[in-house]
């Protein structure tokens, strides 16, 4: 592989942040941009421990969270104190920080592997979320600590205070981040962090102790975490107990699970998908968090790889250039699909209407811009039609997708021979 | 001659059951020993007592006469004792060529290294790929290990245990399930691969046993009832009645 070929995909990484805020405009689509790029930053932290080195975390927003406070109250003292140190620096800190908390509850939490490492890692996001609420003077109880960002020292100039110049600090970062975390993968200690994954008794046996692999990946994931918390500090100006909770900790496995946590990639989909997700189904309906809690199942139960193991599951077929023989088959079954999802979501809607909106309001609910009454028994029995047409439909074309998949690798495996 | 392993009455129990029961054991440096005996005799626990897979409940194991009973596996394996498991113990989702890249990583110094790339150290490289031909598995260098036939997971399973370069190589029944052609070829690759170095095996198959050891030692219900050359060993009427007999008709 030529070095050009090497670098193309960090090229395009790179443009893709530079550009897209200049293709969409608005404010709030730099917003969302930023929040996925600190989400991504999260999610590949995340992934450093569940992806390569095989360890379930359930808290690992305290880092975030932590690393976050301590880079409001960083910004703070620097303005308080008239400190030379620029914005940018901040997320040094928050790494720092990170680090810091990883190391100190690492070695108590990967001491073991499993569950029991798991058991602690909530244990100690319990811990510390129940702190935040009781610790005010740090943690400044449930309005949280706040900061103003423009009024550290300018950094050639810049004082980061319209959003794109936020976004830009925020995007150099997390390319940074990005880059540095690929290339922990390729190094003799990433490549351990996959076998002691993989088989932590035959790691042991070559001269590896599993439980100095596991703290240095823990005390790493600890960092990057810090530097996202930070980012997420710059960017809200505002730190609360929500950033260091479990509901935090949920967040960032949904979205390394929904991603696909087997491929360094996978994380940065989840991430991108997931915070897209958190900022428009909230606007649209107030059953969101069911919404994701659904997605996690469905990609449990059939796509365990999450997004990227469906999108690597091609590749063979992809590098045979037989991917168009399975076009016809995957638009057939879109349109049950379709059926299948909307029918779900009406569903959900409708009882969501009834059960929370319609004892203060009218049972009159507005959907896909038809007005339904949710209290009435056609209206419901036409969503279970649509759903159970799509499920219907759904069994009588998975065959056919089934089959194009068995042609295109049959052909595959004929050319191989 | 300081013994390249050297056991003294080493005992294990597992609550009230006694499975090893005073065993003392020297083997010679360049020795290849094997250890027989009946099933349930106690050969895989003695295995995992010597690699620090479990601990002994009294008794002393010394590699080139420091004492390594206590020490945690990955300890032992620095010190340069490596072994193979009854049961195939690779890591299954990654390549042939990845399972022997781990394996070298910590006897070449590169240790917890997070700070420099993998792919460019050369004598990693040079050294997977000589394992990798040693156990003839270069054309299959891609594969995932859990994807591979039988015979060369058990072929993967020795190169992971000799990529070290231990001086010591404890080899746990590595013949086990292979066909006849299978045996003879993974015979010859111990022969090979563990030229001039320490080998001791736990076998079932006593035509192995008695082509490649030097020495045999009989373990039953936890003890050495004999250790001595294989000629010694067959004539060794204890032996006969105790395990080999049986072992021999079947």
């Amino acid at each position: 592989m030529t070095m050009l070929n090497r670098a193309l995909p960090w090229i395009l990484l790179a443009l893709g942040f530079a550009l897209l805020p200049k293709a969409l405009s608005s404010n709030t689509a730099i917003t969302m941009l930023a929040m996925m790029s600190i989400n991504i930053v999260f999610a590949l932290s995340y992934n450093m421990l569940l992806g390569q080195t095989g360890l379930l975390s359930f808290g690992h927003a305290v880092y975030y969270g932590l690393a976050g406070f301590f880079a409001i109250h960083a910004m703070n003292y620097v303005v308080r104190d008239k400190l030379g140190v620029p914005l940018p620096f901040i997320p040094i800190v928050g790494g720092l920080a990170g680090l810091f908390f990883a190391f100190i509850f690492g070695w108590v939490s990967t001491k073991r592997a499993g569950t029991v490492f798991s058991m602690i890692s909530l244990g100690l996001g319990e811990l510390v979320a129940a702190s935040s609420l009781i610790l005010r003077t740090f943690f400044g109880g449930e309005e949280g600590v706040t900061a103003n960002r423009t009024k550290l020292p300018a950094f050639f100039g810049y004082k980061f205070g319209p959003q794109i110049e936020v976004y830009y600090l925020i995007a150099v970062w997390t390319f940074i981040c990005i880059l540095l975390m690929y290339l922990l993968t390729r190094t003799p200690f990433g490549r351990m962090c996959n076998a002691v994954r993989e088989n932590p008794e035959r790691a042991e046996f070559v001269g590896y102790s599993t439980q100095r692999v596991r703290f240095i990946a823990f005390c790493l994931a600890g960092f990057f975490a810090g530097v996202a918390g930070a980012l997420a500090a710059i960017n809200f100006e505002i730190m609360n107990a929500h950033s260091i909770g479990a509901a935090q900790s949920g967040a960032v496995l949904l979205m390394t699970y929904a991603g696909g946590a087997g491929y360094f990639f996978g994380p940065i989909i989840g991430a991108i998908i997931i915070t897209w997700l958190q900022i428009t189904l909230s606007d649209v309906t107030g059953a969101w968090m069911l919404y994701f809690g659904l997605l996690f199942i469905l990609v449990v139960m059939f796509s365990p790889g999450g997004i990227a193991g469906w999108i690597m599951m091609h590749e063979p077929v992809w590098r045979a250039r037989r991917i168009v023989r399975l076009i016809p088959a995957y638009a057939l079954a879109a349109i049950p699909m379709a059926l299948v999802i909307g029918g779900a979501i009406f569903i959900i809607e409708l009882a969501h209407h009834q059960l929370v909106k319609a004892a203060t309001e009218s049972p009159a609910m507005h959907f896909f811009g038809m007005t339904l009454q949710s209290n009435a028994i056609g209206t419901w029995l036409g969503a279970l039609a649509v759903f159970g047409a799509g499920v219907a439909g759904l069994k009588l074309v998975w065959p056919k997708v089934s089959d194009a998949w068995g042609a295109a690798l049959l052909d595959d495996a004929k050319e191989a021979r | 001659m300081t013994p390249a392993l050297s056991l003294k009455d080493v005992h294990k129990s597992f609550g009230p059951a006694q499975i090893i029961r005073g065993v003392t054991l020297d083997i010679r440096p360049g020795e290849r020993h094997a250890i027989i005996g009946p099933n349930g005799a106690g050969k895989s626990t003695l295995f995992h007592l010597i690699s620090g897979r479990i601990q002994p409940t009294s008794g002393s194991i010394s590699l080139n006469g420091a004492r390594i009973d206590g020490h945690k596996p990955f300890e032992i394996a620095r010190k340069g004792l490596s072994r193979s498991f009854q049961v195939t113990n690779i890591f299954p989702r990654l390549s042939v060529y990845e399972n022997l890249r781990c394996s070298v990583l910590w006897s070449l110094g590169y240790k917890y290294s997070f700070w420099r790339g993998v792919d460019g150290l050369k004598d990693a490289r040079a050294r997977t790929e000589e394992l990798m031909e040693q156990i003839g598995l270069t054309a299959r260098r891609s594969e995932q290990a859990g994807t591979l036939t039988y015979a060369e997971q058990r072929a993967l399973e020795i190169g992971i245990a000799i990529a070290g370069g231990a001086d010591v190589v404890l080899l746990d029944e590595p013949m086990a399930g292979m066909s006849h052609s299978e045996t003879e070829h993974a015979l010859a690759l111990i022969r090979k691969v563990t030229e001039g170095k320490t080998l001791l095996m736990v076998e079932h198959d006593m035509s192995v046993v008695f082509s490649i050891a030097d020495r045999i030692s009989v373990l039953v219900y936890g003890q050495i009832i004999a250790s001595d050359v294989p000629a010694a060993i067959r004539q060794n009427a204890a032996v006969r009645e105790a395990y080999l007999g049986q072992a021999e008709e079947a």
